[in-house]
């Protein structure tokens, strides 16, 4: 009987989870395995022949200058991007996680809104309204007396350019990323440091900065993983170009596999097993971080 | 007589402390309309025709509203039908990501079996995958399966990305529910599927709603993956796609392009106006887990 009804719950247990295992197994655990046999073949995707070639498209990404270039961009980009995001965004948070502000509600509603808006639609948007010649940034800039800027064309202004739109684009996630960690620390602390008489100053150094020092770790985490999945943004901002300056791993795959008129996809696949491991290590360096900043708390007490 | 002058003193000098406050918010509020700036522009261009669009400059108010330019991306961009696109696809992948992600998490929680920890592990390993590094075996497999160009093959796609977050949403809900509660429902003479249906999954609404906010979101503004479904079914596109495309093959009409743009984007900024709360609580989950 029970050994029944234990058999009897495995199944169920089992009938729960096969929807995850189905989809998950086949769109995210195969791809990722599947990856690495595809960039040891040499096959154009239509074809049911796929000539296996062993490191040979390893060996032609890594000597391809346009493949070391978008590893560049994207690691310059994240370098661009996530002390923007990670700082700016905690003075903001701490402004409005501020009891005594009023209209709090709204402003938090606005500086979000970006967030939740179509990336790639957005994209689209802002190179209408960054237009060299009739955008209505440009209108101001003529109006001011300066002359209008091509924001997205010119080689070294459109990855800075990209990168501010993304800042702006993203600001609120990591904003609401600090202010559920500044609520974490209880408004009490702050009144019985104040009643002993400690300043604004003070108060930030000897309490908020503390309390928040384990945050920062895990929000940087967080952030710069979320700027490896810029594809979105950068395709539709500049596609890549002018001349491949703003081309970011993602572009570069999609250009090899699904952009060529002959689709590569062992080479886009060895680049992708590439940016895989990038983002795996970027990851692994930076859980190790966590990891050590704890022990290293730990010994302190 | 006094008395009165004592409190009247007060409550100006209440006044007065708050003073910054509200300068700092007044300050704040500006700096909130030039960050959503894009917005009313976008939602100006696309009432203006565009003759005025290129004169006009920064002025937001339309000096005639041309309705004119919505009949355009409805019909002529076909906005009409990339948004039925959309909505059948986000409505279809919310449901079921929401339910896998449930009783995955649920069975997770709740029971130790052979590999749980093994299958956990593999999850968390997983967190961080970027589309661009799973997409091209993805669409092999679904070239396959014959399930590319196609709504539902694009949906099963879409349905099978990690939502690892979500999973450990419910994941971490469910265990914190203590044990008396199943066990109640189980000696009411309630089966395995029944004690999950109507005792703990009524129990985790919150993470429920959490969830749906998040994939409802997620999956309208996806681009990559439906970008690659439909390279040869136009009339597939969701509207992230389809504003792309519209680019392409006309690029003059800037004040079409922008009403497709707020066609596509009102649904979702709508959503978040009413849900935010669930929103900003799956957000922060991510910190505090």
């Amino acid at each position: 009987m029970t050994s029944r009804s234990v058999r009897f719950k495995t199944t169920w247990i089992w009938i729960f989870l096969v929807p995850t295992v189905v989809l998950y197994g086949v769109y995210t655990i195969y791809p990722i395995i599947a990856s690495y046999w595809y960039s040891l073949v040499e096959w154009n995707g239509f074809d049911a022949d796929q000539k296996f070639v062993g490191l040979s498209n390893y060996r032609e990404v890594f000597a391809d200058p346009l493949f070391w270039n978008s590893f560049k961009v994207t690691l310059f980009f994240m370098l661009l991007v996530v002390p923007a995001r990670v700082l700016l965004t905690l003075l903001l948070a701490m402004v409005l996680n501020s009891p005594k502000l009023p209209l709090i509600g709204l402003l938090r509603s606005a500086f979000f809104i970006p967030v939740v808006t179509t990336t790639a639609i957005i994209g689209v948007v802002m190179r209408f309204i960054l237009d060299p010649a009739s955008g209505p940034i440009t209108t101001v800039l003529t109006k001011l007396g300066f002359g209008g800027v091509d924001f997205l064309g010119d080689q070294h202004l459109a990855l800075p350019t990209a990168a501010v739109l993304y800042v702006w684009k993203f600001f609120g996630v990591t904003m609401i990323y600090w202010l559920a960690a500044l609520q974490t620390i209880p408004y009490e602390l702050y009144e019985a440091a104040r009643i002993d008489g400690a300043g604004t100053g003070q108060l930030f150094r000897h309490i908020t900065l503390p309390m928040l020092k384990p945050f920062l770790i895990i929000i940087t985490v967080l952030t710069v993983e979320e700027t490896f999945h810029n594809f979105d943004l950068m395709y539709t901002l500049t596609g890549g170009g002018p001349y491949f300056h703003t081309e970011i791993i993602e572009i570069y795959i999609y250009r090899w596999a699904f952009a060529a008129s002959i689709p590569q996809l062992g080479h886009a696949s060895a680049a992708a097993v590439i940016f895989g491991l990038l983002v795996a290590v970027v990851g692994a360096l930076q859980l190790w971080g966590v990891y050590a900043g704890r022990r290293l708390r730990g010994d302190q007490r | 007589m006094t008395a009165q002058v004592v409190v009247r003193t007060d409550r100006q000098r209440r006044m007065l402390r708050r003073m910054p406050w509200w300068i700092a918010a007044l300050f704040l509020v500006g700096i909130a309309v030039l960050w959503i700036f894009p917005f009313l522009w976008m939602l100006s261009a696309s009432l203006k025709d565009n003759m005025e669009m290129f004169a006009g400059g920064l002025k937001l108010w339309p000096s005639k509203f041309v309705w004119d330019n919505y009949a355009r991306a409805w019909n002529d961009a076909h906005f009409g039908r990339y948004l039925i696109n959309t909505v059948v696809t986000t409505v279809i992948t919310v449901v079921i990501v929401t339910i896998r992600c449930a009783t995955a998490g649920y069975v997770l929680a709740r029971y130790r079996f052979r590999g749980s920890k093994l299958f956990l592990g593999v999850l968390i390993a997983t967190l961080f995958v970027p589309t661009g590094y799973t997409i091209i075996p993805v669409v092999k497999i679904s070239m396959q399966l014959h399930l590319i160009d196609s709504l539902g093959g694009m949906i099963l796609a879409l349905s099978g990305g990690a939502y690892v977050s979500a999973i450990l949403l419910y994941y971490g809900y469910f265990r914190q529910i203590p044990r008396e509660l199943e066990e109640a429902a189980i000696v009411d003479g309630a089966g395995f599927v029944r004690t999950f249906f109507s005792v703990m999954l009524p129990l985790a609404m919150p993470v429920t709603a959490t969830v749906a906010v998040l994939t409802f979101i997620t999956t309208w503004n996806a681009f990559f993956l439906p970008l690659v479904f439909t390279f040869s079914r136009p009339d597939l596109r969701t509207v992230s796609v389809g504003m792309q495309a519209f680019v392409g093959e006309t690029a003059t009409d800037w004040s079409g392009m922008a009403a497709a743009g707020v066609i596509s984007i009102v649904p979702v900024v709508v959503l978040f106006i009413f849900l935010q709360r669930y929103f900003v609580e799956g957000i922060s989950g991510a910190v505090k887990s």
